[in-house]
């Protein structure tokens, strides 16, 4: 059992955890200085009979000090994680050569969109969704053609940013792979992103992290992380077949 | 001697005309032994594209994605060797005596789950007959009947297990799925009486035990929509009733 | 040097000739009312204690059958194996049950209205008999929830939290009528809590005896008004919240409905404005409530009067705008997670002053272990991990990965266990004399504290560490993960502990119910305290006094010189006492 966070395999990941270390040295002192205050003084202090105890009623100066340190470090820490903050879900923070990928979430299952050679993903349109068609996708539209529908299966390339599309189609579902760092809730009616740099090939799993009925615990998709070459060769292998007749 | 032998037969007999005439106006009349029988065959013309029946992406889900040799398909369409359209859900629309009463089944309808797909997909259940709710993948499926006009539900079986319900009011059709396997749909027919029939691998379908009448008779696909057909029977005997309809 | 002088007035207000109904049933009587919320409130202690032990053995044993569980109906639990649309309600009720039902009553209902007027030497509340239709509303509140537990497809499902679209909807849910009873309950809830801040709020502001200025005022009776302050404003926000998602199901609006206008997050922006001053108003009286224990048990005044009441209106003022730090991964607007985290860092400061403050008034103190002393100190042991550990996700880019996590469950029953429940614990020791004119068993009262507090830590503390390694909350079965088979033995181990936790509640409630009938009759002041309402028999009589006492100082005069003892209740005239003016109200 690893007794720590689970193993770094995002670029925002070691960022994350460096934030963790710190917080709990932080954290640490003022632990440490109350319980063995406590226990210290619970010895010390236990009540003798006869014994009155020291009247006081406070000292402001003490106070002052004890408020003004919390305060200047929890300042600190804040403007520290703003900086971090931002970058991860700013407004322009998603870089411009991001990957993108689709993810639609759905009771119970998760349906990625690969954006196939062109690198671009095909128009969804919501009134397009069906049994057959479950991401809605737009077939007249000229990106959409190569794309790749997968189920509960995300394939990425190492070593590059990718931006996921987050769409959910009925209730609040939750995009989550613990070895990334990266959880962002995915609600009907917004269109949100999510990006990150998938740094290890490996296999991951995504949890879903919002409570969303009777499946939620079940609603799991295995990640790929390959190598670009890997996930070339993974991308062509299952490029869609052109539609011979039907619909 | 003989006279009261034959006194006591002709005695007899007449008895037993007697009680032949009353019995049946005080037991129902058992309506799957006598009556008539509207049976045929669901024809499909032309052949339906293979994307009508798409492909199942099972990976994710092993257990029962091992139980596959190659990939499985939605059946949509059951389009038979012989011509045939499968799983066409046929029964009884208007037609029945006003006011008559059928007894409701004690023995349940199953539809079972087994390699993450519904055994029957299309069925036929009275009014309140219970219906058993099979799981045997062993593996979490989340059976959402989406009812009209019934009371909808929407339960979880994570392991093997058998869980019963029923249908209070008439509904054709209603449809079930599983929302942790999207590809996993089924369709039952409700009905108040126990006419109906759902045609099979030979595109064949039958209901028999009917009174002499004037029916209409539905024949409901679930692509390719519904057909209706008179037919008049007499009170026994049968008749053939065939369908078409055109793969698209 | 003068010693304890008789005590004031005391004995009925008036001839008492009630009938049983009106003197304990439909009572206007504050003390009676408080004891009521009590019964009530630690019923639904008892009842949210049970689903949890149902989650737990479904989270170390999934898809086993648990004993007992044959009782449970064949739609929730075949076999006794729970299905995940029992675990769900059990997860979504132990939360309702715990947040409203029990610890909002136990510290509000009971301690609002016993210890508010005593303390301030009142007759009653200002508004005897909405107090009265207060209690009844609560009490309707709780059966209309418990309720939902037995109509078909059983309670609600969403997590206490209620998130739509998932409980807007029968079909996303699989919930029928008792999502609706949720709603009703909530809305009779509400009334209970705004009629009982109405007479809190008048009744400090209004019914002070002479001389108890504000800043003579008991910090439990600050801490009581404050929260109801808080509440007043921030109950009828839910109780709206909760009329539109009932307008939701029942009348087709679509408030929350992206496909017709209405907006998804609405609802957590609701019920995080209510649900963050919630959270105080769960821990604020807790906090009141340990200043008197500690104060009582250092035999010393609290160490920081003042800078305790701007912290407690500090916390106060701060909860109204830090309710985005439950949303930072919502999807609402990033900017928001900025200034979200900064109000919510900052909340940290005035907690950490208090905590300081009560470690300081043990400082030189005389320290008396008895139990209300123990509960207290565990509770600033405990708190201050609880409320550490909330640095760590105010942190905004790590409450991306802690968001929805077991690491959030450990915090929450950090702060709500270890600290208001061992508050609520201690006060109930502490007044049960007030209340029923006997002493709780002090030698069962320690072992029950000990044992308590041992396995609360065994049950709680390694629920940071599967939350480190990424469990998320409300999973039926942690097993289908494979990044979580690796710590599923410490959901085996956190079981365990949890079902001694909950059997060694037994001790807490034989000793109750036992010394309601044969506990050590009490004496007037047992505690040797400075509060007014031990200057009353035990247990106190109805009207309190018939004339209120006089007040000529502070609350913690512990250990004062001058004086023998080391405690000087606050009516006690000294030679050097002038009398106050008037009333601080002008009376």
């Amino acid at each position: 059992m690893n007794w720590w966070l689970p193993p770094q395999a995002s670029n925002f990941a070691p960022r994350i955890d460096g934030m963790f270390t710190a917080i709990l040295i932080i954290t640490a002192i003022p632990f440490f200085l109350v319980e063995i205050g406590v226990i210290w003084f619970v010895f010390k202090y236990r009540g003798r009979p006869g014994q009155k105890g020291h009247y006081t009623h406070g000292n402001t100066r003490l106070e002052m000090i004890w408020t003004a340190i919390p305060a200047v470090t929890m300042v600190a820490l804040g403007l520290i994680s703003n900086s971090f903050w931002v970058q991860i879900k700013g407004r322009n923070s998603v870089p411009a050569d991001a990957y993108p990928v689709g993810v639609h979430a759905k009771q119970f299952e998760w349906w990625v969109t690969l954006p196939g050679p062109d690198g671009k993903l095909g128009r969804t349109v919501d009134s397009l969704i069906s049994k057959a068609n479950p991401t809605g996708l737009d077939t007249t539209d000229a990106d959409a053609k190569d794309d790749i529908v997968i189920r509960n299966q995300l394939h990425l390339p190492a070593g590059r940013p990718i931006v996921a599309y987050l769409t959910a189609e009925d209730v609040i579902h939750s995009f989550y792979v613990p070895e990334f760092r990266v959880r962002q809730d995915i609600v009907p009616g917004l269109h949100i992103k999510a990006w990150f740099v998938a740094t290890v090939p490996g296999k991951y799993e995504i949890g879903c992290s919002q409570l969303c009925g009777l499946g939620h615990y079940k609603m799991r998709a295995q990640v790929t992380v390959h190598t670009q070459a890997d996930f070339d060769a993974w991308a062509k292998e299952h490029a869609p077949q052109p539609q011979a007749g039907g619909e | 001697m003989r006279t009261l032998g034959s006194v006591a037969a002709v005695g007899g007999a007449a008895g037993l005309l007697v009680l032949l005439a009353w019995a049946p106006n005080t037991t129902p009349a058992p309506h799957r032994a006598a009556g008539a029988t509207i049976s045929g065959k669901i024809k499909l013309t032309g052949k339906p594209a293979a994307s009508v029946n798409p492909e199942i992406d099972m990976s994710e889900e092993s257990k029962c994605a091992a139980q596959y040799k190659s990939t499985p398909h939605e059946q949509i369409v059951m389009a038979n060797p012989n011509g045939t359209l499968g799983n066409v859900f046929v029964y009884v629309k208007s037609g029945l005596p006003a006011g008559a009463k059928y007894p409701t089944p004690t023995t349940p309808v199953t539809i079972d789950q087994q390699g993450c797909l519904y055994h029957p997909r299309v069925f036929g259940i009275m009014v309140n007959q219970p219906l058993a709710i099979k799981n045997s993948d062993g593996l979490l499926h989340n059976i959402k009947a989406m009812a009209k006009k019934n009371r909808p539900f929407n339960i979880s079986q994570p392991t093997n297990m058998t869980t019963d319900r029923s249908f209070s009011v008439e509904e054709v059709m209603l449809p079930f799925e599983c929302n942790v396997h999207g590809w996993m749909h089924a369709f039952a027919g409700v009905l108040p009486h126990p006419f109906f029939s759902v045609s099979g691998a030979d595109g064949s379908f039958s209901i028999s035990g009917l009174p002499a009448g004037t029916y209409t008779i539905e024949a409901w696909h679930e692509k390719y929509g519904t057909q209706t057909a008179t037919v008049t029977v007499a009170a026994t005997g049968t008749k053939t009733q065939d369908f078409t309809f055109t793969a698209k | 040097m003068t010693t304890v002088a008789a005590s004031p007035h005391t004995g009925h207000a008036h001839h008492d000739d009630r009938s049983f109904v009106s003197k304990y049933i439909f009572s206007t009587d504050h003390k009676i009312i408080g004891i009521q919320f009590l019964f009530l409130s630690l019923f639904f202690l008892l009842v949210g204690g049970i689903l949890a032990m149902q989650i737990r053995w479904q989270l170390g044993f999934p898809g086993k059958p648990m004993p007992g569980g044959g009782i449970l109906p064949q739609t929730m639990a075949p076999g006794g194996v729970i299905l995940p649309e029992y675990y769900l309600q059990l997860v979504t009720m132990h939360g309702t049950f715990m947040v409203f039902f029990a610890i909002m009553l136990l510290l509000v209902g009971v301690y609002a209205n016993f210890i508010i007027p005593l303390k301030l030497g009142a007759h009653d509340m200002a508004f005897p008999r909405i107090n009265m239709a207060s209690f009844w509303s609560a009490f309707v509140s709780g059966i209309l929830m418990l309720s939902s537990l037995f109509v078909a497809d059983g309670a609600p499902r969403a997590g206490w939290t209620m998130y739509v679209p998932l409980s807007a909807r029968h079909d996303y849910s699989g919930v029928g009528f008792g999502q609706e009873l949720w709603s009703i309950s909530i809305i009779f809830f509400g009334l209970s809590s705004v009629l009982g801040s109405l007479n809190y709020i008048t009744t400090v502001i209004n019914n002070r005896a002479p001389g108890m200025t504000w800043f003579r005022m008991p910090l439990s009776v600050w801490a009581l008004f404050i929260t109801a302050v808080l509440g007043l404003l921030a109950v009828p926000v839910l109780a709206g919240a909760a009329i539109m998602l009932l307008f939701e199901q029942v009348l087709g609006t679509h408030f929350f409905d992206p496909s017709a206008g209405g907006q998804v997050l609405l609802w957590q922006h609701l019920f995080w404005f209510f649900g963050h001053p919630e959270v105080y108003i769960l821990i604020l009286p807790a906090m009141g409530l340990v200043s008197e224990l500690i104060a009582n048990g250092s035999r010393k005044p609290i160490f920081g009067y003042h800078s305790m009441v701007f912290a407690i209106v500090g916390i106060a003022f701060l909860s109204w705008i830090v309710w985005g730090h439950h949303m930072f991964v919502s999807g609402m607007n990033p900017t928001l997670g900025s200034s979200f985290m900064v109000t919510t860092l900052l909340i940290a400061v005035p907690t950490a002053i208090k905590v300081f403050n009560w470690l300081s008034t043990m400082w030189r103190g005389n320290l008396r272990f008895h139990t209300p002393m123990l509960h207290a100190i565990g509770f600033v042991t405990m708190f201050t991990i609880g409320g550490l550990s909330g640095i760590f996700m105010a942190a905004t880019p790590l409450d991306m990965f802690i968001h929805d996590t077991y690491f959030i469950v450990a915090h929450i029953h950090y702060v709500l266990f270890g600290g208001s429940l061992f508050a609520i614990f201690g006060s109930i020791v502490f007044w049960f004399p007030k209340m029923f004119g006997r002493m709780m068993n002090e030698a069962w009262g320690k072992v029950h504290f000990w044992l308590t507090f041992i396995f609360f830590n065994t049950t709680f503390f390694p629920m940071h560490m599967i939350g480190m390694a990424g469990h998320m909350r409300r999973l039926y079965d942690p097993t289908i993960y494979e990044f979580l088979r690796p710590v599923q033995p410490l959901n085996v181990f956190i079981s365990v502990n949890a079902f001694l936790l909950f059997a060694v509640q037994i001790i807490f409630f034989v000793n109750f119910w036992w010394s309601l009938f044969k506990g050590e009759k009490a004496s007037q002041n047992p505690w040797e305290d400075n509060g007014l309402e031990w200057t009353l028999p035990n247990p106190a009589p109805h009207g309190n006094w018939e004339t209120p006492p006089t007040v000529y100082r502070g609350p913690y005069e512990f250990s004062a010189p001058g004086v023998t003892e080391d405690y000087l209740p606050q009516n006690r005239k000294l030679p050097t006492d002038r009398e106050p003016a008037l009333s601080p109200a002008g009376h």
